[in-house]
């Protein structure tokens, strides 16, 4: 019950009103910046880093929990809407959720997706505060050398286990790992990879990495191929609301895509795309209506969107115990700590309860908000979707260099905003997954202290990594998840399987 | 698993495992001019020694991937609008190095996008552009209290 006395000390502290209008604006802008369609959560987060600078931590980090709400359920309005799902955890809401848009049932479909998220967001937020406590009891008796193999298994899952293709997801993760190597390194005070650039001596910021890979490099993307390929907007015809048919056939996908989404989510491998995939495949084969499927059944919106809400509650279990982030969102979200020097995991609990609480708490307080405002202003998102595709890009890509120069007011980051931004559009051309370059980024410098720090302790003998128990377990666990899609070909190939 | 007809080496592919060789390189001759300076271990070497690693076997791996043809299909891509969008960042780069401040550049880089997708009115756009332009920074600089840097236009504000 520990955990309820912390939720409500932390409840205290979100329903403070400037924290009440953080939590707000969070959500509206989360949900606004999601909506346009190819921002997915992550860019959406990056592009609004910039805006919580001047805040103070918890009101900027409250805002962050909304920002990350209303991110989500703005991309599902777009795979809904347009069929372009901005992160591959909505790929199969716009599968029936588009078809749905197009037999005129789009308000149904908006509307048991928010519900669903809804239902799906406030248990696994239950359940990321009964679990947190645990794991943080667990996490403090972690050594240096169990935390470099915990980020070992993250890496590994995050770029080859669930990819699909294991050479490509690794060679992601390891531009992400040189990227991170850039820098005065904290420990030696020597830089590495700067090459006498100043502005390189500080670090890559993981904000210029991240929106010069979603935003400058999908725009070149869809500009290179929009020959090929057009986007249509579908209007909301008909009434907003689900029927009485439509509640009974959503409330069962709900309950079952959060049992799929927040377990899996919470797992330090992380990714919503498993959950909302399986989630997808379940429903169709319990449904009472498989004609429905593949041509709009509201089953296939429901489950799979709360899989993906209860997935992303879920990253939040080992991103805020264990500091590993393990979705492109999650590591975004890290790197809105990191500014101001604090850093998730066990400590962070024990230090300043009242900031991670006031956060847990703040994200009922964005689910219910979200919950509230977004069926009633469906009508303005949807007006948001419309914005010609021209002024759309030229839009993103104006905040894009904006947010970044405001960020750190330097020619030589914009250069690196356009380097990074063609670096997107080839990876997205010779299919490249993008998490693992952000997540490697951020997760790199950190693994990278935690294994000087074990070898240090072991006066340099690397035998330390094998001898603890806990390390030794999660080496092999890596090792296998390394192995296993190379003998395994389509573990993560559900994609295939579904079109 | 692919047929004879696709088995075509990939150039492209190559090019890729190329260049993740030069970068193994980079990263170890760059990791080569480190030094340690504790006895027992290796110090800031470790990190990128394993990245390096790490890089010329996925540079084999890639070039494997290369040779059997393995990469994704992809679409006839279509070069103007990427350099359209490319160069009005270079220009806005430029400007801002020059102190001609990020108003023009921001307009420029609005419109030069819009074109690239396929519009055809870059005036009105390059106005558009300058008003967001505008409302950013009044909202990054006076609002927020973000420093974006000068030129002679955001002076005036």
């Amino acid at each position: 019950m520990e955990a309820f006395v912390s939720l409500a000390g932390g409840l205290a502290v979100a329903i403070q009103p400037a924290n009440l209008l953080f939590a707000l604006i969070g959500v509206l802008l989360g949900t606004a910046v999601g909506v346009l369609p190819g921002i997915g959560p992550a860019l959406t987060v990056a592009l609004l880093l910039p805006i919580t600078f001047k805040l103070d931590p918890a009101g900027s980090i409250i805002m962050f929990a909304g920002i990350y709400y209303g991110g989500m359920y703005g991309g599902s309005t777009t795979a809904i809407l347009i069929n372009t799902p901005g992160e591959s955890a909505s790929m199969a809401t716009a599968l029936e959720g588009n078809q749905m848009a197009k037999a005129g049932r789009g308000g149904p479909a908006l509307a048991t997706s928010a519900i669903g998220s809804f239902v799906a967001g406030t248990i696994a937020t239950l359940g990321l505060t009964f679990l947190a406590p645990y794991l943080v009891d667990i996490a403090v008796s972690f050594g240096p050398e169990d935390y470099f193999a915990l980020m070992v298994v993250a890496f590994v899952t995050v770029s080859a286990t669930f990819g699909d293709s294991p050479v490509r997801g690794l060679t992601s993760l390891f531009i992400g790992l040189m990227l991170g190597l850039v820098g005065i390194d904290i420990l030696s005070g020597q830089s590495r990879l700067s090459f006498g650039v100043p502005e390189l001596y500080d670090n890559i910021e993981v904000t210029t990495l991240a929106v010069g890979l979603f935003a400058v490099g999908e725009a070149l993307y869809v500009a290179s191929r929009r020959h090929v390929h057009e986007e249509k907007l579908e209007a909301v015809r008909g009434s907003l609301w689900m029927t009485k048919e439509d509640w009974k056939r959503s409330w069962k996908p709900w309950l079952r895509g959060t049992m799929f989404g927040f377990p899996i989510g919470a797992l330090p491998a992380g990714g919503a795309e498993i959950p909302t995939f399986l989630s997808y495949s379940t429903e169709k084969r319990l449904t009472k209506y498989p004609e429905e499927f593949g041509r709009g059944a509201i089953e296939g919106v429901a489950g799979p969107e709360a899989a993906n809400n209860a997935a992303a509650a879920g990253t939040l279990v080992p991103l805020l115990t264990l500091g590993l982030p393990t979705s492109a969102t999650a590591a975004m979200l890290l790197a809105g700590f990191q500014q101001y020097g604090l850093n998730p995991g066990p400590l962070l609990f024990a230090d300043q309860p009242k900031l991670v609480w006031g956060l847990i708490a703040s994200l009922f307080i964005a689910n219910t908000m979200l919950l509230v405002l977004n069926l009633p202003l469906v009508g303005l998102w949807v007006r948001l979707l419309a914005i010609p595709q021209p002024w759309l890009y030229a839009g993103i890509l104006v905040f894009a260099t904006m947010g970044t120069i405001a960020a750190n007011p330097s020619p030589v980051e914009l250069i690196m905003l356009a380097v990074f931004g063609v670096l997107g559009f080839l990876m997205r051309r010779f299919d490249f997954p993008i998490a693992p370059v952000v997540v490697g980024l951020i997760l790199g410098p950190i693994a990278e202290s935690q294994l000087r720090r074990a070898l240090s302790i072991s006066l340099g003998d690397p035998m330390v990594l094998l001898q603890s128990p806990i390390s030794a377990t999660l080496l092999t666990i890596a090792l296998i998840a390394l192995i296993l899609p190379f003998f395994l070909k389509g573990l993560g190939r559900f994609r295939a399987v579904e079109d | 698993m692919t047929s004879s007809s696709q088995r075509r080496i990939d150039v492209a592919g190559l090019v890729i495992a190329l260049v993740l060789l030069a970068l193994a390189g980079l990263v170890w001759w760059d990791m080569s001019k480190l030094q340690i300076l504790s006895p027992y271990d290796l110090g800031p070497k470790v990190m990128p020694i394993v990245v390096s690693g790490g890089l010329t076997l996925l540079a084999i791996g890639n070039a494997i991937g290369a040779f059997r043809g393995d990469l994704p299909a992809r679409d006839t891509l279509d070069w103007k609008p990427i350099i359209l969008i490319l160069g009005a960042l270079a220009c806005l780069i430029v400007l801002i190095r020059f102190g001609g401040g990020f108003m023009i550049g921001t307009a420029l880089l609005f419109a030069a996008t819009s074109t690239a997708f396929g519009r055809r009115a870059f005036v009105t756009d390059f106005i558009i552009g300058a008003v967001i332009a505008v409302f950013v920074y009044v909202l990054f600089a006076k609002l927020l209290t973000l420093s974006l840097p000068a030129g002679p236009l955001e002076r005036l504000f």
